[in-house]
């Protein structure tokens, strides 16, 4: 395709956000004075600045083109993974599970581990997570090149060293403190910057009722703008799933696994000053994940209606004769912006890229100093030499990122692998998490192997569906299936086996005293959190607004 | 030695919105009185002004309110 073309001003909106970012990373050095400030922004702020980072955390560009993409090919059943799949999970990370994270005074999430089992379970999650981490973070920085250089026409290179020095730069500086920073500017920037491209669709097409009118009349599947209403049948539904798969895999055991264990996110809650602000910081994101479908579902959905007329000529891009879905919106964004909000949207792209290498560098950084280093290479490691040692790894993690970057770009398919690598860590995990929250008598030598057998299940299932060793429908227990069907059901049975050997290697091993449990095991610790609150002060009432408003948006789109 | 006291983070989202809003704003009064060569779908509304108006005004709004403050 023909570059979008930056102008003068472009170039200009595009360069102050870089100034921008390492001006606050230079000014937030002078208040990162020890290894708490850096690796958990002091433990000061509020649930909404910890609310809003732990949700932009987690949205990067590649997630913004992936999804917008997803929704032309799978329709909107792609929102499950903003609903059903992200906020039950989110409220059973607030209301039950902080309590435990935050009261225990853990850095990271594999620190949990260590006190909940023992120091070999620590390392191993420590481990997997810094390798998946490292992976999402190389894969991310080249997509990001992709995009820009697909797009923009900008050089591959240049692209990726000058967003990787800078990410470098600032989180080197002064670590979670300015990667929330510029998390939540990113948030501010996505809105601004590609929220105009709903409305600018509504606006062309007419209404959305409109929108969706024009795919059920053109689409030969209905199915592309309902949720559940299709979802008995994987063949009447774009995503050729069964509602089971969805509420098992994806509601379940994914977004359970992702966003209740995954250091990434959950290392923002960490940040906050006190239990009840920890509590809230998911629960409040909760509301704001809900709210980007409008802005993700609506320009995947608008993209549907556009190519669907021919008078429009909006067509997607083709690589090799096969569609490219991720070219969905950089196209919306060329067809409405003009000079100036191209900058914007262009920006909007860059700081999502930025802020999701930021995230991924900062709880790298965390666990490879607290979890393999000091836990490990040098147990007596004093606060300062952390300090110093989490600026280090900052720098090496950026280079392998970098070199993961240039390993993906030889091999473009692994990008495919993304949702395949958070099945091998994340779901065997939230079983581990799960059975080590709530059961007292699971053991850690029954954590270990049972973490152990559901990662490397899920990493067999995946490589005998890769190598054809048998029929993926085996997984699945269906005819039909697509590659999201299979990520969902391999998640669900990596769950399964983790959580079935946990339980039988528990019964038969040496259990840890109760006394050495209280304060992280549901039943043996004193639950009265914020019970001096009214009500509607408490997270539990946010938590019900937010499944009531759950509900609402499933029943509206059904 | 006096203790450094830290901005609010809404203070750079104001200040990096009204910014940026600001320059879309001058951007599309500039094309009012210079059309651009190169024409978007629905141009005719005038996007820059109205979306660089309420990011500027967005931003002016949290800038201001937030000027004085320290955490």
């Amino acid at each position: 395709m023909q570059a979008i073309g930056l102008t003068f001003i472009d170039w200009i909106i595009i360069l102050i956000y870089f100034a921008f970012v390492l001006g606050i990373g230079w000014y937030l050095r002078r208040f990162t004075k020890n290894e708490e400030d850096f690796f958990l922004a002091g433990r000061k702020n509020s649930s909404w600045v910890a609310g809003l980072a732990f949700l932009s955390a987690n949205l990067g560009a590649l997630e913004l083109l992936g999804m917008t993409g997803n929704t032309f090919k799978y329709g909107m059943y792609v929102a499950h993974f903003y609903w059903i799949g992200a906020i039950p999970a989110m409220v059973f990370l607030g209301v039950y599970m902080m309590p435990f994270y935050y009261s225990s005074k853990i850095k990271s999430v594999p620190g949990y581990l260590k006190l909940r089992f023992d120091e070999k379970t620590r390392v191993l999650n420590g481990i997997a997570f810094a390798i998946m981490t490292l992976l999402v973070s190389g894969i991310n920085l080249y997509a990001m090149a992709l995009v820009l250089h697909t797009f923009l026409g900008w050089n591959w290179d240049y692209a990726m060293w000058a967003s990787a020095i800078t990410v470098a730069g600032y989180v080197g500086l002064s670590g979670l403190m300015s990667a929330i920073f510029t998390e939540i500017i990113q948030f501010f920037l996505i809105w601004f910057g590609l929220f105009l491209v709903s409305i600018f669709g509504i606006l062309e097409i007419g209404s959305l009722k409109e929108i969706m009118a024009r795919i059920n009349e053109f689409g030969s599947q209905g199915s592309f703008t309902t949720l559940w209403s299709t979802s008995s049948n994987p063949m009447q539904n774009g995503m050729l799933i069964h509602w089971g798969g969805i509420v098992l895999g994806l509601g379940f055991v994914l977004s359970f696994g992702y966003w209740t264990t995954d250091f990434l996110v959950v290392q923002r809650a960490f940040s906050a000053k006190d239990l009840r602000s920890a509590r809230m910081t998911p629960l409040l994101a909760s509301f704001f994940k809900m709210a980007l479908p409008f802005l993700v579902i609506l320009a995947g959905l608008i993209a549907i209606a556009l190519s669907m007329d021919t008078n429009s000529g909006f067509k997607l891009l083709q690589d090799g004769g096969q569609v490219n879905y991720d070219s969905a919106l950089p196209l919306l964004i060329a067809r409405y912006y003009p000079s100036g909000l191209v900058g914007l949207g262009v920006t909007a792209l860059l700081a999502g890229f930025m802020a999701g290498q930021a995230g991924n560098i900062s709880a790298f950084n965390t666990v490879w100093t607290y979890d393999i280093y000091k836990s490990v290479l040098n147990k007596k490691a004093t606060d300062s030499h952390l300090l110093w040692m989490g600026r280090v790894s900052t720098i090496v993690g950026v280079l392998i990122s970098l070199g993961t970057a240039y390993w993906a770009k030889s091999f473009p398919s692994i990008m495919d692998y993304m949702q395949a690598i958070f099945s091998w860590v994340n779901a065997p995990l939230f079983a581990t998490m799960l059975l080590g929250m709530f059961v007292w008598w699971i053991t850690p030598n029954g954590a270990f192997w049972g973490l152990v057998t559901g990662m490397a299940s899920s990493f067999f299932m995946w490589m005998a569906v890769k190598f054809h060793w048998f029929h993926e429908s085996i997984i699945t227990m269906s005819g039909v299936q697509s590659d999201m069907a299979a990520n969902f059901w391999r998640a669900w049975w990596a769950w399964v086996i983790c959580a079935v050997v946990t339980i039988v290697i528990s019964l038969f091993t040496k259990k840890k005293p109760k006394e050495e449990l209280i304060g992280l095991v549901k039943g043996l610790t004193d639950e009265k959190h914020d019970q001096h609150l009214p009500f509607v002060k408490r997270p539990e009432f946010v938590a019900i607004i937010a499944l009531i408003v759950l509900v609402i948006l499933n029943l509206l789109f059904w | 030695m006096t203790e450094h006291k830290m901005k609010p983070i809404w203070f750079f989202v104001g200040l990096i919105l009204l910014v940026m809003g600001g320059i879309i704003l001058l951007t599309g009064i500039f094309q009012i009185i210079f059309p651009s060569e190169r024409v978007t779908v629905l141009s005719e509304t005038h996007p820059n002004i109205w979306w660089g108006a309420v990011m500027f005004l967005f931003g002016g709004f949290m800038f201001w309110k937030t000027r004085k403050q320290t955490v």
